[in-house]
């Protein structure tokens, strides 16, 4: 090799395959996992941890784990009972909504199921269709499916509605919600000469932001009936869910606000000087940018807001976790508190750990080979 | 080494059938602006007529750029009067709009949209300021960039392309919306040398289409050529105004002289 710089011409150099240390596995081992004696402890160290801890927790999961059976009595007490899980699996799912009345859950479930897939799908046609009904008609659709009372169907109240069908009600209608009203909140504040819009933004912020989720739920359960005339009542539910949007909106906000100032001050001047007005220039030039550099900030707020949903146990609203904690005071299934909460973190982990990996897809796909 | 590109032109535009109509399209009267307590544009009286190429040269800090940046709003003057093709620049945003369909700007650092691609930047303006279908836009689209000798980068987006191919995009985009009058606040400062020609040449070839043209720069070959006046300004103030020929080889006044020293010594 060394001769080949002999043979060529000026400016007429091969590109040469790099040395066998830079590559394959090899290479890979060798820089990332011994490249120094501290590196080489750290990777020792690691091996030595995963040793200690997977195997006992695999086997209480998995090995000595009870499966099959219907009562307490066929949980042997070596490893997790998950009879317990598929006994309660209702309760956990659905709350106390009607057996017999499951079906317009689960229906709905598809629906939106199959709706999300579509629009998430890479080359689907029709996408616009299927948003606008998405975002005007399901809604809508599931709330006459859900509540019922109209339709011919049977109403069922929301005290009945519970574990992961609530929280998921509650989480879908706080995200959906609160980035519209976020984004209009931080324009809002960033917008220069209409103070009276501005405070107005900046006090809701500050307000919602500033008191815990919790003071949230109180006041909206406990309070708010008081400043209600004689016999006009809101659904607990229903005020729980407008306490959780506006209080993720605030924060929604902040996070819209920081990709705003994170656009350069020209893509503005350049929106203005080709002649188009502030709301065309938001929505197709700055706020495409903006929210594309804050979606980990937005996805960190969905799945913040995913998990808070489980305050609402506070005002006996019975969520995916709230139902955990109930069925665990059973008499006849006393002590296996555990396998439910390991149950419901798991539940809660595969849809934050969706929203996470969907966030970064999303990122890489919109990405056009800028960075700024 | 852009300058001698541009010098080397044998005829000059005025030869090539360029003709300076009647009409004045841009009419400045005595403009004040101030930035808070700071006074950057002092008693500015300027007219433009159609097809004028008019060059604003001066130190930086001059207030030449916030100039040109009064035509089209995207500064607001404090004081006088400002009027494009017959509408009086006044805080009425329907009117501004108008006023910005009608005035291109080309940016020094290109301000492209870098979310869509190069056919999209181009077709947007079309399509949602003067709701032109999408195929017509396109098409329009195509043959701009066709002039700006770039057609074979329209699907790119503005961060894979060079410096010298983002600005002529910019100023393509610019066109698009058909303007009757083109700002250009400084389109070559932001580039490499050896792609300065290629911004240049195309702004040549805009002058010789006969478009009144505002362009702040140093370079001064192309004043040279190009430019049928040219504009001195320091600390806020019109100093001198002239033909290229008079100001370059007999300029007036000392700070003239001495900006001229500066940026010809080398």
């Amino acid at each position: 090799m060394a001769d080949a710089a002999q043979n060529h011409q000026a400016g007429e150099y091969p590109d040469l395959p790099p040395p066998k240390t830079e590559v394959g596995v090899w290479g890979w081992m060798y820089h990332n996992l011994f490249s120094s004696p501290l590196n080489n402890f750290l990777t020792f160290f690691g091996i030595f941890l995963v040793w200690i801890i997977f195997p006992p927790v695999i086997d209480w999961l998995f090995i000595n784990a009870d499966f099959v059976g219907e009562t307490r009595a066929d949980c042997s007490r070596e490893g997790a009972c998950w009879v317990y899980i598929g006994v309660w699996f209702k309760q956990l799912m659905y709350g106390r909504y009607p057996d017999e009345e499951l079906w317009r859950i689960n229906s709905m479930y598809i629906i939106g199921a199959l709706g999300l897939i579509w629009l998430i799908w890479p080359n689907l046609k029709y996408k616009v269709g299927v948003g606008v009904f998405m975002l005007f008609i399901f809604p809508f659709a599931c709330y006459f499916m859900f509540s019922g009372g109209t339709f011919g169907l049977d109403r069922i109240e929301t005290p009945l509605w519970g574990g992961l069908f609530l929280t998921l009600v509650i989480a879908v209608v706080g995200i959906v919600a609160s980035l519209p009203i976020g984004i209009v909140l931080a324009l809002g504040r960033q917008s220069k000469n209409m103070p009276v819009i501005k405070a107005i933004c900046v006090g809701f912020i500050e307000l919602w932001r500033g008191v815990p989720l919790i003071t949230v739920l109180f006041m909206a359960s406990v309070m708010f009936p008081l400043f209600m005339p004689e016999g006009m009542n809101f659904d607990k539910l229903i005020r729980a869910l407008v306490g959780v949007m506006l209080f993720s909106a605030a924060y929604m906000a902040e996070v819209v606000r920081g990709g705003l100032q994170a656009i350069p001050k020209g893509q503005y001047e350049a929106a203005d000087s080709l002649g188009l007005s502030y709301w065309k220039s938001m929505a197709l030039i700055v706020l495409p940018q903006a929210l594309k550099i804050v979606i980990p900030g937005i996805v960190n707020t969905f799945i913040g807001l995913f998990k808070d949903t489980t305050l609402v146990l506070i005002i006996g609203l019975f969520d995916f976790l709230g139902m955990a904690q109930a069925v665990a005071t059973n008499p006849d299934w006393l002590g296996f508190a555990v396998e439910g909460y390991v149950f419901v973190a798991f539940g809660f982990w595969i849809f934050c750990f969706g929203m996470s990996r969907y966030s970064q897809y999303l990122e890489d796909k919109l990405h056009t080979g800028h960075k700024r | 080494m852009a300058d001698q590109n541009v010098e080397t032109r044998d005829t000059p535009l005025a030869a090539e059938g360029m003709t300076i109509g009647e009409e004045e399209v841009i009419k400045i009267v005595d403009m004040h602006k101030w930035y808070g307590q700071f006074h950057v544009l002092k008693n500015i009286n300027l007219t433009v007529n159609k097809g004028e190429r008019i060059v604003i040269c001066g130190p930086s800090g001059s207030g030449k750029s916030t100039l040109i940046r009064c035509i089209n709003r995207l500064e607001e003057h404090q004081r006088g009067q400002i009027v494009v093709n017959g509408n009086e620049l006044t805080g009425d945003l329907k009117h501004i709009e108008l006023i910005r369909r009608e005035v291109g700007m080309v940016f020094q650092h290109f301000n492209l949209f870098p979310h869509l691609t190069v056919m999209e930047n181009l077709a947007l303006a079309p399509i949602w300021v003067k709701k032109m279908p999408r195929r017509d836009a396109e098409e329009a689209a195509m043959t701009y960039l066709k002039r700006v000798k770039i057609p074979e980068q329209a699907k790119k987006y503005p961060g894979q392309l060079s410096g010298g191919q983002q600005q002529r995009v910019a100023i393509a985009r610019s066109l698009c919306m058909n303007p009757k009058i083109m700002l250009f606040d400084e389109p070559t400062s932001a580039l490499d040398p050896e792609m300065i020609k290629e911004v240049l040449d195309v702004m040549v070839e805009l002058a010789k289409t006969g478009m009144t043209m505002l362009c702040v720069t140093h370079e001064m070959g192309f004043a040279k050529t190009v430019a049928n006046r040219v504009i001195f300004m320091d600390e806020g103030e019109i100093i001198e105004e002239n033909e290229p020929e008079e100001f370059f080889n007999n300029p007036q006044h000392d700070r003239t002289k001495l900006f001229l020293s500066q940026i010809l010594a080398h």
